[in-house]
């Protein structure tokens, strides 16, 4: 499978792990990635809130790159998938405003081509090809699965229910690993007011490890950087509200599949966490 | 209490422009408080999700375009998803912190740092293409009087080799530039309209 490949700002920093993981298990199991030239930021949660037409256009000027590639796009940033989906699915749905938004950009996207979320790609070659592939199963990990809100939220882009999607659990089965049901799956994390109100989002990453906790979750896996950042560095301060609180490591889906295929340490960045992965690993052996 | 201020003169204005920007039936909300209820950030609200979903159809405009709560909302579209009307209540809240922002409606307490950090993060995009985080979080703590506000969180990544000392630009900036600009003219000339 060849893809046209959208990293997005994060993954260039500070989710870098997260990029080299992704491509790793993506070749691993066959997907040949082609870096969008020259792509720019989707506009995240900044340009949404502050106008519709800007977070369209900052979209669609890399659709419209990828459909010059003649490939569909891989986003594996959460917070990207949303953007890129989402503008292909409003402008599709009003050729009006589809036309103006192409006026703005002035390098038209015509919507042939389409946007697929990391989990998406793992699948679309089954779950077979994933069990052919582990060398050494997650026995023994008990991974809470975090989509967040990006990924089932809103309907039209969603890869999975809104409440319980399983997507994610899929692949972390077919790795081996054990997963917990648990009731925060698909909270929001609060990252855009990580920044500018910390003592707000505090106490929801906090709700989100509690809840991980409780269901008697080993590590968390997720398939955001924005979640990841704010369960992972900023569970130092989060793990004040949690009376019964234990170092929860957070890997991203990725990095969990990569183990599982028996890449190294640190092919797979887990020395780049803050939260220590050691225990994960023993636990995998 | 404050007294709250009617619109007597025009009082569907407000609820027409919001169904008419969002594409939302807002008319539709029973006021089941479903929205609310799962909101993510609810507890730190000035005012509730349903309450704002009532308050546009009185035309409490002022009211709302002063909420904190317009900005908090972390547009995480849970309520959404939850509401039996089928209403987007994340794109009703989004159009209202839109219309704020267009009537310059100043953003107070816990909405200014919101406002002030998405501000620094589009004016990244507009000159590097990309958000060059480094400068981004530097520029909204000198703003915000915090200094050394995440100073630790900085240090860890920066050993970890999470922080880019330079911006990557990619090329094709002035398309960025390009977009920004129409932008503003196309706003402009609706605002003044």
């Amino acid at each position: 499978m060849r893809l046209a490949y959208y990293p997005g700002c994060s993954l260039e920093t500070s989710a870098r792990e997260y990029n080299h993981s992704v491509q790793l298990v993506g070749r691993l199991m066959g997907v040949e990635f082609h870096e969008i030239p020259d792509w720019s930021c989707c506009g995240a949660s900044a340009g949404h809130t502050t106008s519709r037409l800007l977070a369209l256009a900052l979209a669609a000027r890399n659709l419209a790159l990828a459909e010059e590639m003649g490939l569909d796009v891989v986003a594996p940033c959460a917070a990207c998938y949303q953007r890129l989906a989402l503008a292909r699915h409003e402008l599709a749905a009003n050729p009006s405003l589809w036309e103006r938004v192409n006026g703005i950009t002035g390098r038209p996207f015509n919507g042939t081509i389409r946007v697929k979320s990391i989990v998406e790609m793992l699948l679309s070659a089954g779950t077979e090809k994933i069990k052919s592939l582990v060398v050494r199963p997650l026995r023994g990990l008990k991974v809470a699965a975090y989509y967040g809100c990006l990924l089932v939220r809103p309907r039209a882009i969603q890869i999975d229910d809104a409440e319980n999607p399983q997507v994610m659990e899929k692949i972390l089965r077919a790795a081996g690993a054990e997963v917990v049901d648990w009731t925060h799956k698909t909270e929001c994390c609060g990252a855009s007011l990580a920044v500018s109100n910390e003592e707000v989002a505090i106490p929801i990453i906090s709700r989100i490890l509690k809840a991980a906790l409780a269901a008697g979750a080993n590590c968390i896996a997720c398939a955001c950087p924005l979640c990841h950042f704010n369960l992972d560095i900023r569970q130092a301060k989060a793990k004040r509200f949690l009376a019964n609180y234990r170092p929860l490591p957070v890997l991203y889906l990725t990095q969990l599949l990569g183990l599982a295929m028996g890449q190294g340490e640190r092919e797979l960045g887990l020395e780049a966490h803050f939260v220590e992965t050691r225990s994960i690993l023993k636990m995998v052996g | 209490m404050a007294t709250l201020k009617l619109d007597v003169e025009n009082p569907r204005e407000l609820l027409e422009y919001v169904q008419r920007e969002s594409g939302q039936p807002v008319e539709k909300c029973y006021q089941c408080g479903k929205c609310t209820a799962g909101c993510t950030v609810a507890f730190a609200f000035d005012l509730m999700p349903h309450q704002i979903m009532h308050m546009i159809r009185l035309g409490l405009r002022e009211e709302i375009l002063r909420a904190q709560s317009i900005w908090l909302c972390t547009t995480c579209v849970i309520c959404t998803a939850r509401c039996p009307q089928n209403i987007d209540v994340a794109a009703v809240m989004e159009t209202l912190r839109i219309l704020a922002r267009r009537q310059k409606a100043l953003p107070t307490g816990k909405a200014r740092p919101v406002a002030l950090f998405n501000r620094l993060f589009l004016d990244s995009i507009r000159k590097h293409g990309r958000l060059f985080e480094l400068a981004t979080m530097v520029l909204f703590n000198l703003k915000s009087g915090h200094l050394f506000r995440e100073a630790e969180t900085g240090w860890f990544m920066w050993r970890k080799g999470k922080l880019k000392l330079t911006p990557t630009r990619p090329r094709g900036t002035e398309e960025i530039e390009r977009i920004f600009a129409r932008l503003q003219e196309v706003e402009g000339e609706e605002d003044r309209r």
